[in-house]
């Protein structure tokens, strides 16, 4: 029994309605190993992962649990075979605890009654077990951390008797110290026999954690069980892309003379307890990157100068300007665009076609007395999305249907439309895969070049030192460093994220 | 129809017969999908359209097999009609307020207040003493500014739509109560009667208030940037607040938008009563909710339509009229309203759900 692998799935086809999510995919896990699924976006890895998670039946294919054929039917008949997932999009309930949501569905109870006091006792031993014993087991979950929500849904699958459990990108929400204690976790499992399904876009944590690797293409397997110690980088991206790439940045514009004036200069913000004293200016044509671990203010930064948030002092300045505070509005009307962290919840109005989405902070320009000219929206929101290369091309699909490289160059469209003087990008790349990156950077870098001031955070130190000329690190709401991009390296600015968590 | 389905199949079946190794038919494959999709949606709301329309054949066919003449007369279709006007203007209304993420639980509150003060004794006065469009001010600014002050709670307040709404229920009747002394309002301005009694064509001039009312609210939701704007505003509200529109000011406008339908449809109320009172309009926020969602607008707001909304409206007023002649109580005809909304949400759902799945 111990000879057949825990998983195999042969032959897995899965159509929706015009398409075809899936087209024979192969996939064998054994118990014990980290094996990693990679893939670009709309490679397929969502859907294989709710195959397994029996959310969805595949049409055709075969899944083997042991050896044995068996048919996940519905969500349960998953669990009894003890396979977990823990998706991107944490399913938990805010308002419940930390105890009560990770034994939500097989609460202890005796005669209908709840054993309230052998629940926390199990569950600080699984968030000891976790290493994070810090949590409160009594605390509702809404008031958590995105790392320590995590925690709990890792905590939630362990609770139940987990043999295969899917990580779908982990580490989107994690920062380095937080990602280190994930993958000893998951080494600590793996030891105990189970085994793991982990995606990420992260080629660098796969190497780290990762046994095999299979790779997803267009819905379907283009390799399967390569060794992750044998297998160059190159190959890997080869694999995904069907070309050779290298994660390239596109070549900085000419050397940045401090000459004119600041597009955008900030004085002296401030917001109450999360970040104070932050200066900055850009000019045009440059590009300002904001490196720091997540929580350290960062996005908060942007959100702030943007208008989102009502600053508790300091100053914006657009074109020698200043901006009225806490309205979105002003810095719309002033040449601001946002291309906001959480692209599906911030940015995007997934149930409406990509010319509405493109259009949407341009309306004016589209209407007399009111009435809007759709054609005219069709016309110009084409222009700008078929100069951005959005696939499919045809603006009237539901941006909902699109990969999240495209949803993304929908949201720069839609800015690159009205025309801004300064951009602001918020995890521009997050959950973009490989090639489409490239020609976000680039595209960034082009929009720099026609004179757009760009302020970008990342959490990828790599984004920020390749595609920024001048770069801040911030760490606990305050600016540590500002120096250019080319006089610093990845290590010394994580020494400078770090230094304040080491005192 | 047929012709898009076909498409969409022939795209299904060259997808799986091509290996999709092919990144080329995979492109291909998918720009067509995104056709047959969008065509796939157009055909969707058509076809829930088209649902309500043999849905209200069939009501005027149970009508004609059970009444008879009595039913399929130029009078009764008016007497459906004019009782149709009323609710519809208001569902015009609260199918943007929905649309826009919200709700409106005092429209008939709100109804009763405007039919009161429009009547008032010294409305009335001043109204004999000038012009009877006196009357038409004092409705639509009262409908106005009770949807103001709901609005601005909602915006600024941040007090959630329902109970905002329900307070002024309560609040409005009560002053509607107060200022009538609880006692009926009979209209003595002839002008007024006059104007809202007259019919051009033979058609009523309620009805024609309502066809306006519909079509000036088709253009305002498709054609407009507020309409567009009440959609963004409803799907994805953060979304459009970092979009740069101005969250807060459209949500107040969707509120007064509702109150002023209200003005108009006390009004309408009035001069075919040729009564105000604080009883009008008693849970008329049941039937025009009702309506909007029967006619394919998303509780959840983002989606709407004001063709469905109209359907909705004319779906309940004939079902009313047929039972009515069948001499059936209104008992009856509440619980059959209540098992259409059910189902009609029902078969909106499995929509729904064929439509993100493609």
């Amino acid at each position: 029994m111990n000879d057949a692998p825990l998983l195999t799935m042969r032959g897995i086809v899965k159509r929706f309605p015009g398409v075809l999510a899936l087209g024979g995919v192969e996939l064998e896990v054994r118990a014990g190993e980290v094996h990693c699924l990679l893939g670009q976006n709309g490679a397929g890895k969502s859907t294989l992962i709710k195959v397994l998670s029996a959310s969805y039946q595949p049409d055709e294919g075969q899944i083997l649990w042991e050896g044995e054929p068996v048919a996940l039917s519905t969500p349960q008949t998953a669990m009894d075979l003890g396979i977990s997932t823990i998706y991107q999009e944490l399913d938990l309930v805010p308002d419940l605890s930390v105890a009560e949501n990770i034994f939500l569905g097989h609460e202890l109870s005796t005669a209908g009654f709840s054993q309230r006091g052998e629940t926390l006792r199990r569950t600080r031993d699984l968030l000891a077990r976790l290493g994070h014993s810090e949590i409160p087991a009594t605390r509702s979950v809404g008031r958590l951390s995105p790392a320590a929500q995590q925690i709990v849904s890792m905590a939630r699958a362990l609770s139940q008797d987990t043999r295969l459990l899917i990580l779908d990108e982990p580490s989107a929400v994690l920062d380095q110290g937080e990602v280190n204690n994930l993958f000893r976790v998951i080494r600590d499992l793996t030891t105990e026999g189970v085994a793991v399904v982990y995606i990420s876009h992260r080629l660098e944590e796969i190497r780290q954690i990762g046994d095999r690797i299979t790779v997803l293409k267009d819905g379907s397997t283009v390799a399967t069980g390569l060794a992750v110690d044998q297998t160059p980088t190159s190959e890997l991206i080869k694999l995904m892309t069907g070309r050779s790439i290298e994660y390239v940045f596109p070549p900085r514009g000419e050397v940045v003379e401090p000459t004119g004036d600041p597009v955008l200069e900030v004085t002296g913000l401030e917001l109450a307890g999360v970040f104070t004293g932050v200066d900055l200016s850009v000019r045009a044509g440059e590009i300002v990157g904001l490196a720091g671990l997540v929580g350290a203010g960062r996005s908060e930064i942007l959100e702030t100068l943007y208008g989102a948030r009502r600053p508790s002092a300091g100053t914006v300045r657009v074109a020698g300007r200043e901006l009225r505070r806490g309205s979105v509005p002003a810095a719309v009307k002033a040449g601001v665009g946002l291309a906001p962290e959480e692209r599906k919840s911030q940015g995007l109005l997934l149930d409406q076609a990509i010319y509405a989405n493109i259009t949407v902070s341009t309306l004016g320009r589209f209407s007399r007395f009111g009435l809007l000219d759709s054609r005219a929206e069709r016309k110009r929101s084409a222009e700008v999305a078929e100069s951005l290369d959005v696939r499919p091309a045809g603006v009237d699909r539901l941006v909902r249907l699109l990969s999240g490289g495209n949803q993304q160059k929908v949201v720069l469209a839609r800015w690159l439309l009205r025309g801004c003087r300064v951009l602001l990008l918020d995890e521009p790349t997050r959950g973009v895969d490989v090639g489409a990156r490239a020609e976000i950077y680039a595209l960034v870098r082009s929009l720099a070049d026609s004179g757009v001031a760009v302020v970008v955070v990342s959490s990828e130190v790599e984004e920020v030192l390749g595609l920024a000329d001048r770069v801040l690190v911030v760490r606990e709401g305050r600016v540590v460093h500002e120096g250019p991009a080319g006089e610093i390296d990845e290590s010394r600015v994580l020494d400078l994220v770090m230094e304040g968590k080491v005192a | 129809m047929s012709e898009q389905s076909t498409n969409r199949q022939g795209g299904a079946v060259e997808n799986t017969v091509t290996p999709s190794t092919d990144t080329v038919t995979v492109e291909r494959a998918a720009a067509e999908s995104g056709r047959g999709g969008g065509g796939g949606l157009m055909s969707g709301s058509f076809g829930r359209n088209l649902g309500l329309v043999v849905a209200l054949l069939l009501i005027c066919a149970a009508g004609v097999i059970t009444a008879g003449d009595r039913f399929a007369s130029i009078d009764n279709t008016l007497t459906i009609l004019r009782f149709a006007s009323t609710i519809g203007v208001v569902s015009i209304g609260m199918t943007f307020v929905i649309t826009g993420g919200g709700i409106d639980l005092s429209v008939g509150a709100i109804l009763a207040l405007c039919s009161v003060w429009a009547t008032t004794f010294a409305t009335q006065t001043m109204a004999g003493d000038t012009h009877w469009v006196i009357m038409v001010f004092v409705a639509l600014a009262v409908g106005s500014a009770c949807g103001l002050v709901n609005g601005v709670l909602i915006a600024y307040g941040k007090v959630v739509p329902f109970i905002t709404t329900l307070a002024m229920l309560a609040a409005a009747r009560g002053l509607a109560e107060i200022i009538s002394e609880r006692r009926t309002q009979i209209v003595t301005v002839d002008g007024f009667k006059d104007f809202f009694s007259a019919d051009v064509l033979g058609v009523p001039f309620l009805v024609i208030i309502f066809a306006v009312v519909s079509v000036a609210g088709w253009i305002l939701f498709n054609r407009t940037t507020f309409g567009r704007r009440t959609l963004a505003v409803g799907g994805n509200p953060e979304a459009a607040r970092l979009a740069g529109i101005n969250v807060n000011r459209h949500t107040v406008l969707l509120y007064v938008l509702v109150g002023f339908c209200c003005g108009l449809a006390a009004l309408m109320l009035v001069s075919r009563t040729t009564t105000g009172s604080s009883t009008h309009g008693t849970l008329l926020e049941l039937d025009v909710i009702a309506a909007v969602v029967i006619g394919g607008t998303l509780l959840t707001g983002g989606r709407g339509t004001i063709a469905g909304t109209v359907l909705g409206v004319l779906i309940f007023a004939t079902l009313g009229n047929v039972f009515t002649l069948n001499n059936q109580d209104t008992s009856t005809q509440a619980v059959a309203k209540g098992v259409i909304i059910i189902v009609a949400v029902l078969l909106q759902q499995r929509l729904a759900r064929n439509a993100t799945s493609t």
